[in-house]
């Protein structure tokens, strides 16, 4: 009797948890059906009072003809790969070194390089844009993919992320590098790289994708459209098109919008990974 | 973050290694040290504490961009400042974005992972789906919400209307653009927060759900309440902390879907520092702004600090 009543019970939970959920999940999903809806549609239907989720008439290709032709959208994203994949390359470049010393080696300095690292995981990319901007006006660098890659080079949560993974490395391992004659620099490299490709995937993401959506500081330093990222590219042809064109933009909108959505798609748990990294702080 | 500072006997335990004994070995494990983590050093004090310390020092001084001269003026940029209107406009419009978006986005990214773990069926499915608005690039994202939010055709309007509800031209009307931003603001933020909870709830042990129903803790409230919530404190501080201190940097929405219009509505603190700096070329009073924003920054870490660190006490 009592099973009867508990197990009538969890049903309706489990179809209210479903209902619940999908809910929501449509909601989430929303703007990007709106995106992808309109980029689909001809004017006339875009601005028809009543909204469908499929076009009368198909206009995905001249939409988005249009926008890859009104702007060098292939450029900005080309721009993004680029810019995101030289950021990351510099990061793993500088963090793996001082994230395995300070995971490993006992030096005098150690612990203030540390608070250093935190310190400056505490300041918002915002702060130091001021500065930065004056800095590389002085050497003459602003409008230029360097602009958009210097500020970047260093990522501290990155510093902090590979030590804490280094940390539950064992020492046996080091110790064993060392007998058999291996630099320290030969042991970052050869011996604690290999071991932190899961970590360093994991935070491959997270750059990456923090990159590539990054609009504040491009919208500072580049003026020239075809250095543009693709969130400030976006906007170019947003103010070129003074936004009533929504077609050919959401067509835009899209193809900046996929390749990240598509990866996450794929590679959803190591996304999700990924993300749930940004908690160990 | 700021966990880190709160155990440092964790942290400041050395690497067990075999005693060397000699000086040679210590010698030679400090140059090494210092070696690999100094080309990184350099680069944090370049890009991080450098323009830090720059901005708090430039936020003393008169100078305008590209001018040949700097003068040492004291508070003279936080007096103006604290008897500009605009300022005070974006402080309060910061404060209310961030104070109704926390408890929303932090609230529901909460209940969607109690309701995905809570179930066997569709979790990854689900997790997905409220994922996605985190990878997706927001300037694209705001782009849809300008259309959904569109007076005429929007579909936002067109459901509110059918819906029998007061419908307006939400990024035009001063009393719903900022509210209006808040709601992209959440969908876009939740996301990540539930990824953060998922983590936290399948970190607590299920033993202790055990226990608790043997104490007759069984339905689901009285598990949250004995057993969840208690577990959950130290997730729950780092998510609304983390939460308050990415909307304090609200900028992308101002900046493509208002510009902080109408009639200054949606200025935020970020948005008139960086119109300040680098539309008007007013350095130094931007970076006035900047160190207001960084101040508000560091007392939320240093709540969330203090925070964890009561909890860990009684805990």
């Amino acid at each position: 009797m009592r099973t009867a009543r508990t197990s009538l019970r969890s049903r309706i939970y489990s179809v209210l948890r479903h209902a619940i959920l999908l809910t929501g999940g449509v909601v989430m999903l929303f703007p990007f059906i709106v995106m992808v809806s309109t980029s689909l549609k001809p004017p006339s239907e875009i601005f028809s009072p009543t909204f469908t989720l499929l076009p009368q008439e198909w206009y995905a290709i001249e939409n988005f003809r249009e926008a890859f032709t009104r702007v060098p959208l292939a450029r900005f994203i080309l721009n993004g790969l680029l810019v995101g994949a030289t950021i990351f390359l510099f990061q793993a470049l500088f963090a793996l070194p001082c994230a395995y010393a300070l995971a490993k080696l006992r030096f005098a300095g150690r612990q203030m390089t540390f608070v250093l690292v935190i310190l400056a995981l505490l300041i918002p990319p915002q702060v130091p844009a001021i500065p930065l901007y004056i800095g590389m006006w002085q050497l003459g660098i602003l409008d230029t993919y360097a602009a958009i890659i210097l500020p970047s080079t260093i990522s501290v949560f990155g510093i902090f992320l590979m030590r804490q993974f280094f940390l539950q490395i064992p020492d046996d391992l080091i110790h064993a590098a060392r007998i058999d004659g291996l630099s320290e620099f030969a042991i970052v490299w050869r011996i604690m790289l290999p071991t932190a490709i899961p970590a360093l995937t994991a935070f491959a993401i997270l750059s990456f994708v923090w990159n590539w959506n990054d609009f504040f500081w491009p919208l500072i330093v580049i003026q020239s459209e075809h250095l543009a990222t693709p969130p400030l590219g976006i906007v170019f042809f947003d103010n070129a098109e003074a936004g009533t064109n929504y077609g050919p933009l959401m067509a835009g909108a899209v193809a900046i919008t996929a390749p990240l959505v598509i990866a996450f798609l794929v590679a959803q748990r190591r996304f999700l990974e990924g993300f749930a990294m940004t908690g160990l702080r | 973050m700021a966990e880190i500072a709160l155990k440092p006997a964790e942290y400041s335990a050395g690497v067990p290694r075999p005693a060397k004994g000699r000086p040679a070995g210590a010698i030679l494990e400090n140059v090494a040290g210092w070696s690999l983590a100094t080309p990184a050093l350099v680069l944090i004090w370049l890009m991080f504490l450098g323009p830090a310390l720059v901005v708090i020092g430039l936020s003393f001084t008169d100078w305008q961009f590209g001018m040949p001269t700097v003068a040492w003026i004291g508070l003279d940029n936080y007096v103006e400042l604290f008897a500009d209107r605009v300022f005070w406009i974006s402080l309060t419009n910061t404060l209310i974005y961030v104070g109704v978006l926390v408890p929303l986005s932090v609230g529901l990214g909460l209940g969607v992972a109690l309701l995905i773990e809570d179930g066997l069926s569709g979790s990854r499915f689900y997790s997905a789906i409220y994922f996605l608005p985190v990878t997706a690039t927001m300037l694209a994202t705001a782009l849809a919400w300008e259309f959904a939010f569109h007076p005429s055709v929007g579909f936002i309007n067109q459901i509110f209307s059918f819906l029998g509800l007061p419908t307006t031209d939400w990024l035009k009307n001063p009393d719903t653009a900022l509210f209006a931003l808040v709601a992209i603001g959440v969908w876009q933020s939740m996301g990540l927060n539930m990824v953060l909870f998922l983590a936290g709830l399948r970190a607590i042990p299920k033993d202790l759900y055990e226990a608790a129903a043997i104490d007759g803790a069984d339905s689901f409230f009285e598990r949250f309440r004995r057993v969840t919530w208690p577990m959950l404190g130290p997730a729950l501080v780092f998510v609304v902390t983390v939460t308050a201190i990415r909307s304090f940097q609200v900028f992308d929405t101002v900046a493509v879907l208002t510009d902080g219009g109408p009639n200054k509505a949606t200025s935020v603190l970020i948005y008139q520092m960086y119109q300040e700096g680098f539309s008007f070329l007013r350095s130094a009073y931007a970076a006035a702004i900047t160190v207001v924003f960084l101040a508000f920054t560091l007392v939320l870490t240093l709540a969330q600090a203090t925070l964890l660190d009561r909890r860990t006490h009684y805990s």
